[in-house]
């Protein structure tokens, strides 16, 4: 498999920070940077990590199994995480996690026919004393209203019209 | 010139570690070395390693990720003259639900966290450091690389740290979204690369830690309390809070209050006034019914018992804990059954499946919980919640299944009224 050089330059990187022959620690932040780049964890990434790091696949797959933020399938080109956590919950997450089941027409781990928008309930994400929070790919929302994040939606739904023209 | 922040300061904080909270280009290291920056470290440079951990221990600084554990005493546990090199790692993995304050540490004030990593590495002599960020912060990961970056170039990491001779390497490494990664030796799985589930102690970290080397582990928060410690002085630093509970630490306030945000206050602040003066009571000119003291697994209080003195022991002593800061204020229309389920989905949710009394425990005490929620519950099940919760404590490796069953317990009984009455109304919603 190929990356971009930016995501090559990364692995580079990574392949040299941990101790002498500890490459396998380099597993996570390389599936982590890939699936970026590819969308999703698949077989042939698993393999590509693997080779790199000069461990099985299994124990990388093992890996995959295990963290909430690694996917086998594609997930939006925007992820909308919604908290519900319990700090969340006292001001409006669960309200605005249920607007936003209904806004997109999605449930939790669904992505909209045209594969733009992904929801996913997600656990504390560490906004607690800004919340309700909502984290749209690596991007933090505070203070979310149904409102704002209707506005949220439109503007990704812009985004991805202009990336389309 | 001031930045925007999350939330506005308040002026009954202490200002200690967030000083730099606030100041345009805070980030940078021009702004860190013109606030005093690194002038703890050439002190340090000019100390022996056990005169810098007799000043941490002097300070009284405690673990601020959640367990409290005195700093210093753990400094002193890492075997100098191993013959495998010593490593530091750096918990970042903030996921204690109602815990935002690491976020704020890092994205305000990356230099003052790398000057306290670079001294604890002058006490234990080790030579390299791992931050562990958890995956949802990446943007923090970014601006961490970047002042490590800054920092390389300017010689303050690398093998001549500020012309001292010193040799000290720091890195970031990401997680990929686990609460168990930070209990801290899932935490040093993780970095190994493997799935984050807690090893059998002993051997504890300081002796066999990541990569079975000598580690020591402490929250983001700990490490950037280090250079106010070694700068002022260990005597100067506990003198800001109460006996065995020295110095500041940031407060997490959220839920039903007017003025939710992360303060920074002497430890033994009273937690009314904090309530009340600082986040600006509760909303809505309702009561108060209950706080979560320290995030989500500390058992929860009662509003007669807030009127109480924010530390360690004082909180101990009322059967519940400090934590990590994350201090959630429920009103008189909380709904504690709800309440209640939503710990236990989380805490379900995010058991590692590694010990049977915590994967099992928390998935039946959710499903309890709920169908109590749904409005199906026996009367019967009230005991039930409570005993399943009081067989979880202390039977599995790590705090997860204890954090799970601690503020159950203490919801089940300090609200069994409203256990009760859920049995014969209609669901209400939170």
């Amino acid at each position: 498999m190929t990356f971009s050089p930016q995501i090559e330059e990364r692995f580079a990187k990574l392949l040299k920070r941990y101790p002498e022959g500890k490459t396998r620690s380099a597993v996570i932040p390389m599936l982590m940077y890939a699936q970026d780049e590819t969308g999703a964890i698949t077989k042939e990434l698993i393999e590509e990590v693997a080779k790199r790091c000069g461990v099985t696949p299994l124990q990388v797959d093992e890996v995959v199994g295990y963290y909430s933020m690694m996917h086998r399938k594609p997930l939006g080109k925007f992820h909308v995480q919604v908290c519900t956590n319990i700090s969340c919950l006292l001001v409006g997450g669960a309200d605005l996690y249920e607007h936003a089941k209904k806004k997109l027409g999605i449930g939790h781990k669904e992505v909209t026919a045209d594969g733009l928008i992904s929801l996913e309930e997600v656990e504390c994400m560490g906004a607690c004393s800004w919340a309700p929070a909502v984290e749209i790919n690596y991007d933090f929302h505070h203070h979310v209203t149904p409102e704002r994040f209707d506005q949220l939606i439109a503007g990704l739904r812009d985004a991805g019209l202009r990336k389309a023209q | 010139m001031a930045k925007v922040l999350y939330n506005e300061p308040s002026p009954l904080e202490t200002k200690v570690i967030s000083q730099r909270f606030g100041l345009e280009g805070s980030e940078t290291l021009d702004v860190y070395l013109k606030t005093k920056g690194y002038e703890a470290f050439r002190k340090a440079k000019e100390m022996t390693p056990e005169a810098i951990i007799e000043e941490v221990k002097t300070s009284s600084l405690r673990g601020r990720g959640g367990a409290g554990f005195p700093t210093g005493l753990k400094w002193s546990f890492v075997p100098r003259t191993h013959p495998k090199p010593r490593v530091i790692v750096v918990n970042g993995d903030e996921s204690e639900p109602g815990t935002c304050k690491d976020r704020l540490l890092i994205e305000y004030d990356p230099h003052q966290l790398i000057e306290g990593i670079l001294i604890a590495g002058l006490a234990v002599d080790a030579h390299v450091g791992y931050i562990y960020i958890r995956g949802e912060y990446r943007y923090l990961i970014e601006k961490m690389d970047r002042a490590l970056e800054e920092a390389y170039a300017r010689g303050y990491l690398g093998d001549n740290v500020a012309g001292t001779g010193f040799k000290f390497d720091l890195y970031t490494h990401t997680g990929a979204g686990a609460y168990e990664c930070g209990e801290e030796t899932a935490l040093l799985d993780s970095l190994e690369g493997k799935r984050g589930v807690p090893r059998m102690k002993p051997p504890f970290p300081a002796v066999a830690g990541a990569w079975a080397m000598p580690t020591l582990l402490n929250n983001v928060e700990t490490f950037s309390s280090v250079p106010a410690i070694i700068r002022d002085g260990g005597a100067a630093y506990a003198a800001l809070g109460t006996p065995k509970n020295g110095g500041t630490r940031l407060l997490c306030i959220s839920g039903h209050v007017n003025k939710p945000g992360v303060y920074e206050v002497p430890l033994g602040f009273p937690m009314m006034k904090a309530i009340n003066e600082i986040a600006g009571g509760v909303r809505g000119g309702k009561k108060l019914k209950a706080v979560v003291p320290g995030g989500s697994s500390c058992p929860i209080l009662k509003a007669e018992e807030c009127d109480v003195a924010m530390d360690y022991d004082t909180i101990a002593k009322i059967g519940s804990m400090m934590g990590s800061g994350g201090m959630v204020v429920l009103d008189e229309d909380t709904d504690m059954v709800g309440f209640a389920l939503r710990i236990m989905r989380f805490y379900a949710h995010e058991s590692c499946g590694w010990c049977i009394p915590c994967r099992e425990g928390t998935t039946w005490l959710r499903k309890m919980l709920q169908r109590y929620y749904d409005g199906h519950g026996r009367k019967e099940d009230i005991d039930i919640i409570g005993e399943v919760s009081k067989n979880m404590l202390g039977r599995t490796f790590c705090a997860l299944g204890d954090a799970a069953a601690m503020p159950t317990i203490s919801i089940v009984e300090k609200f069994r009224d409203e256990f009760e009455k859920y049995l014969t109304r209609e669901t209400v919603a939170v």
